[in-house]
């Protein structure tokens, strides 16, 4: 079943309505005119759909172990990371493929995990973006360990982390919320509720709305339409621009929906009927927010053609890519599980090594 | 030098790493203006301030999930765990992420986090509380697993661990805590005493590998083994991972004997390790089968009759002496 947006006393906010016009609420600031932010989060979403399609279709061909398509939730993600300053560290669980691209992850570094060739890709650090987590909600107790790093520090710095719905029932999710409360952490919960933990639907995970839960915990919570670039775009800027400035932590519910299913190894269709995927697909976020564009004039059909180029062109990539990377060697993994290699996993691996070369 | 009891040298120990450096933060239940419930942290809130002595809430995933990001923001968090038992909350953050986060990252990110553990039995304490599950971090590659065994031990081998960039797990005898020597406070930290085991009492007829609270029973066992004859040798092993088997080894092969002892059960513990590590590598010096002395395999039982389950002298000698059957 599809969340129950009507369930919560809080509404969802949206900034585009039912016939496509944009209705910004007042005194609605994206620190930029609107189109200009429109664009860019039309753009981020768009290629990511590219990225998601091309890296669907290799996983189909056998090039990589498994992917977990993004799509339906674009515009929750690029709504939310465009919402910070590049050096806002960001905690991603591991569908953030929107959040990484628009921080810089490369083809590269974004299909080793799913290749097979690495755990991880890039380098934290470079990007302000950790590696994927897998183990549900975990990434929540990082995030908030690394805000108080950012407290002790005194820096202006926010962080901001990813979490599903699913991922909510998870002891460490509470937690977090608790934690941050109580430190006052600047930091931000983006929590993407896609309706469905793989199988399980929003009625079997939690009886509370979950923006209602994180206001109990004392965060400054939100609802909003995840669906709509534009106004989680507001919403997350607003809330970060408070906890920048002081305020408590934050916590966002964008309510979306996962069109294909958890993973390439998914079969939604055992649990959740054709009607409703395709309601969802008629609020698919990337039309929606083109419709809205173009009602708008916000953008003319060359920007929508260069996009399109753009996307091809990131398609090829991220294929060429991802048939050029090679496995991160055993023996590189055995120098790399210690900082100061211990001199029992050394022997391992001169022994290994040894072994090895008896066969070249 | 200085005469202090092994949860003083510990409270000394954390007083230098935070007066040495400023990215040194304690976290924990109740440590702060209670100065924890052993008061291993007594004094240090005042000392340092609450941002550094952090008394935290009482979650224990949490604590060490947020010493991770702490450490992803180059700090050098120092977890105290109240008791042995109730680790195991936080078990996912170990063992999924602390643990591996190193080689996850091809290399790229390090966690230099620490994780204190008051651990064993003897105290006549409650459920839970009289726990050694050293064997299940041992297990996991990527950490350090030591336990500290004397007062002096107990100060070098935390400056140690609090300024090892790799995870490490720190034991804490808690039957130990109260125990008393003379430490050098003036040592800077040798990153030695992680990697090495220590020969504590040369011998030359069995080779008794210990560690822990074990070791002060290993010593006492050599004393009236002496008087009867033999000469026990006793290695505190300090690491449980790495294991220093260049020392264990070097010792069995001019003992041609060995005793594994410890607390937590025999079956799948530190000693099973180490007898088969002995085993291979000194085959043909050994006079006799590897024994191992420790706790039975189950629960950990109610404290009134915790004594016949704890490895005593008794049993130690007992097992010496088959080694010197058949």
């Amino acid at each position: 079943m599809a969340p129950d947006v009507t369930a919560s006393p809080t509404p969802c906010f949206r900034v585009i309505d039912d016939d496509g016009s944009v209705v910004l609420p007042e005194g609605a600031d994206f620190g930029e005119p609107v189109e200009v932010v429109a664009r860019r989060l039309y753009r981020d979403m768009a290629l990511a759909r590219r990225f998601d399609q091309e890296a669907f279709a290799l996983q189909r061909q056998g090039e990589l172990a498994l992917w977990l398509l993004c799509q339906g939730q674009e515009a929750a993600q690029a709504g939310s990371i465009r919402a910070l300053r590049d050096s806002d560290f960001v905690f991603p669980s591991y569908r953030e493929h929107v959040a990484a691209i628009a921080r810089g992850v490369t083809p590269e570094e974004m299909l080793p995990l799913w290749r097979g060739t690495a755990h991880s890709g890039w380098a934290p650090e470079a990007h302000h973006f950790h590696i994927y987590t897998l183990v549900l909600a975990t990434q929540m107790l990082h995030a908030v360990g690394y805000a108080m790093g950012v407290q002790l520090d005194r820096s202006d710095e926010v962080v901001l982390v990813y979490v599903g719905d699913g991922a909510m029932s998870e002891g460490d999710a509470s937690e977090a919320l608790n934690w941050a409360a109580t430190a006052a952490l600047p930091i931000v919960f983006l929590c993407q509720n896609n309706a469905w933990a793989i199988s399980t639907p929003n009625a079997k995970q939690f009886k509370a709305p979950l923006h209602e839960r994180a206001r109990g915990f004392g965060l400054d919570a939100h609802f909003v339409d995840g669906n709509d670039a534009l106004a989680v775009n507001l919403v997350v800027l607003q809330a970060v621009d408070r906890v920048r400035a002081g305020g408590p932590p934050a916590f966002i519910e964008a309510a979306t929906y996962r069109i294909g299913g958890h993973s390439t190894s998914d079969d939604p269709k055992r649990y959740r009927s054709d009607a409703e995927v395709a309601a969802w697909l008629e609020r698919d976020p990337i039309p929606r927010l083109r419709r809205a564009m173009e009602r708008a004039a916000f953008a003319d059909v060359d920007f929508f053609a260069d996009v399109d180029r753009e996307g091809d062109r990131l398609g090829a990539r991220v294929r060429a890519a991802c048939l050029a990377l090679e496995p991160v060697p055993l023996s590189s993994v055995m120098r790399n599980t210690f900082v100061t290699e211990t001199l029992a996993l050394q022997r391992e691996r001169e022994e290994h090594e040894e072994f090895q070369g008896t066969f070249a | 030098m200085t005469t202090l009891n092994l949860g003083k040298a510990l409270n000394e120990g954390l007083r230098a790493a935070l007066a040495s450096d400023p990215k040194v933060v304690l976290m924990g239940e109740d440590i702060g203006t209670l100065g924890g419930v052993f008061r291993i942290t007594d004094g240090l809130a005042s000392e340092f301030g609450a941002d550094r002595v952090r008394d935290t809430p009482l979650s224990e995933s949490a604590i060490v999930g947020t010493a991770i990001g702490l450490a992803l923001r180059g700090y050098r968090p120092v977890c105290e765990i109240q008791f042995d038992g109730f680790v195991y909350p936080a078990f996912d953050q170990i063992v999924a992420h602390l643990a591996k986060m190193r080689a996850r990252t091809n290399g790229r990110v390090s966690l230099p986090v620490t994780i204190r553990i008051p651990f064993g039995g003897g105290i006549k304490a409650i459920e839970h509380h009289s726990e050694s599950n050293e064997a299940y971090f041992a297990h996991t590659s990527g950490l350090r697993v030591v336990v500290c065994s004397s007062p002096g031990s107990a100060y070098d081998m935390l400056r140690a661990a609090i300024a090892s960039d790799d995870p490490v797990i720190f034991y804490e005898p808690k039957r130990l805590y109260w125990d008393r020597e003379d430490v050098n406070l003036s040592r800077d930290a040798a990153a030695g005493v992680l990697d090495t085991a220590a020969v504590l009492r040369n011998g030359t007829d069995v080779t008794v590998v210990t560690y822990g609270a074990s070791v002060r029973l290993a010593l006492a066992a050599a004393d009236i083994a002496q008087g009867e004859g033999r000469s026990l040798e006793v290695i505190d092993l300090r690491s449980l991972s790495p294991i220093d088997t260049d020392t264990v080894n070097a010792s069995v092969r001019k003992t041609g004997r060995a005793v594994v002892l410890h607390e937590a059960p025999t079956f799948l513990g530190l000693g099973s390790e180490v007898a088969a590590a002995i085993s291979h590598d000194c085959f043909y010096s050994l006079e006799a089968p590897v024994e191992r002395v420790g706790g039975y395999n189950i629960p950990y039982p109610h404290s009134r009759i915790e004594d016949e389950y704890l490895p005593d002298v008794d049993r130690l000698l007992d097992a010496v002496d088959r080694t010197f059957e058949g």
